[in-house]
């Protein structure tokens, strides 16, 4: 169960990397990034943990992985944090939400579009959060 | 007259610079922060640039008009940005001149994707069977979801090339994936619909581009904020009217 997850999320992180046209030797690192955050966003919802705070979770993992990518292979993070937040993305609620507005069901579209609009304000707050916490250890190591 | 030549030089690779990136769907403050850092490293310490998804500004000092760049067409493309930024490294360091930065950059704004059609399009199929599994679907959908969402993004491709504009081809490419899960479920080849039409948006769907315009508000972009989630909310409203419209036949 966990181990299909772990698998399709692999996948569809580096298959995401081919469409955004991530350079080729970073795509195994792109879906092992990507497979981390989901592997974390399905513990943590597993246990029974709303969706937004295991998204937020989530997130850090994977900002936190981009970083040490990103200074181990000397690339821009943006390569490793696209990828990589991509199976967490709310793109299938979004989709759910349109859905029900063209088809008139306002009360469901309109909770399903707040709920993916949490979600975006989760991940966007779990890559924002490691990136300061980042700048402080830095600049606190400046500082001595 | 030599040092204004050369200043209209250094603005017209830092627009070419920021151009690419923007196009390529870099984050707004990295594109700003690379045109800046260009335009320092070729002496020019006081530059300004304001970067919207749909134009840059920018000026350094001592010349009289500031330069504008209109983007029409954006999308991602992580290796472009990579490029970029390396060069704007190499400048910073002092290792290419002015000339060589224009060619490198004119060079890179002239490439076209690395990986051919074929490969993206396994790659959206490959995309779209592991969503399906991934919110939950049965493993006898996966198939079915495999071969939707790859038809649908060769034909929203396929679409983008004939129409301009990118609503229509996505309405189009979606109408496409209904209309073939339905078809799907009706042979009884797949068993439920929502998951495997779920799974064959994915590569479609603006997932990335809210995050990103939600990214984009906290760090005080707003403009930049609100037009990516404008261009996000077209992007899902074109893929659900396309998905009811096929639901409408039935």
């Amino acid at each position: 169960m966990i181990l299909e997850q772990l698998v399709t999320s692999f996948f569809a992180a580096a298959g995401f990397g081919v469409l955004f046209n991530a350079p080729k030797k970073s795509l195994i690192q792109c879906g092992l990034v990507g497979m981390f955050g989901w592997l974390m966003y399905v513990l943590l919802t597993n246990q029974g943990i709303d969706a937004v705070p295991s998204t937020v979770a989530a997130s850090v993992i994977v900002a936190v992985l981009s970083q040490l990518c990103a200074k181990l292979y000397k690339t821009p993070i943006i390569i490793f944090n696209v990828s990589g937040i991509i199976p967490l993305v709310p793109g299938g609620l979004a989709y759910d939400a349109m859905r029900n507005f063209v088809e008139n069901d306002y009360n469901v579209a309109l909770q399903l579009a707040a709920k993916a609009f949490l979600i975006s304000g989760a991940i966007a707050i779990g890559l924002v959060f490691s990136e300061v916490i980042n700048q402080v250890i830095r600049r606190s190591r400046f500082g001595k | 007259m030599t040092n204004n030549q050369n200043k209209n030089e250094i603005i017209k690779v830092c627009l070419l610079a920021g151009k690419i990136m923007i196009q390529s769907g870099a984050e707004t403050h990295r594109v700003e922060d690379t045109m800046m850092r260009i335009a320092s490293s070729f002496g020019s310490r006081d530059s300004q640039s304001y970067v919207t998804p749909t134009g840059i500004l920018f000026s350094i000092e001592g010349t009289e008009a500031t330069n504008f760049v209109r983007i029409s067409e954006r999308s991602t493309d992580l290796h472009k940005v990579t490029v970029v930024n390396s060069i704007s490294r190499q400048i910073t360091s002092g290792e290419l001149t002015l000339i060589e930065a224009n060619r490198l950059l004119k060079e890179v704004d002239a490439k076209t994707h690395t990986y051919s059609i074929f490969i993206q399009v396994l790659a959206a199929s490959i995309v779209s069977g592991c969503f399906t599994i991934m919110f939950q679907g049965q493993w006898t959908d996966f198939i079915p979801a495999l071969i939707v969402g790859g038809i649908g993004f060769a034909s929203m491709v396929y679409f983008h090339r004939i129409v301009e504009i990118q609503f229509f081809a996505e309405f189009l490419a979606s109408l496409i994936i209904g209309s073939l899960a339905l078809l799907f479920i009706h042979l009884d080849i797949g068993q439920e619909l929502d998951k495997i039409i779920i799974g064959s948006v994915m590569p479609l769907v603006p997932g990335l581009l809210i995050t990103n315009a939600v990214r984009d508000l906290m760090a005080g972009h707003l403009v930049s904020g609100l037009s990516k989630g404008a261009e996000a909310f077209l992007t899902a409203f074109a893929i659900g009217a396309g998905i009811a419209v096929a639901f409408s036949f039935i």
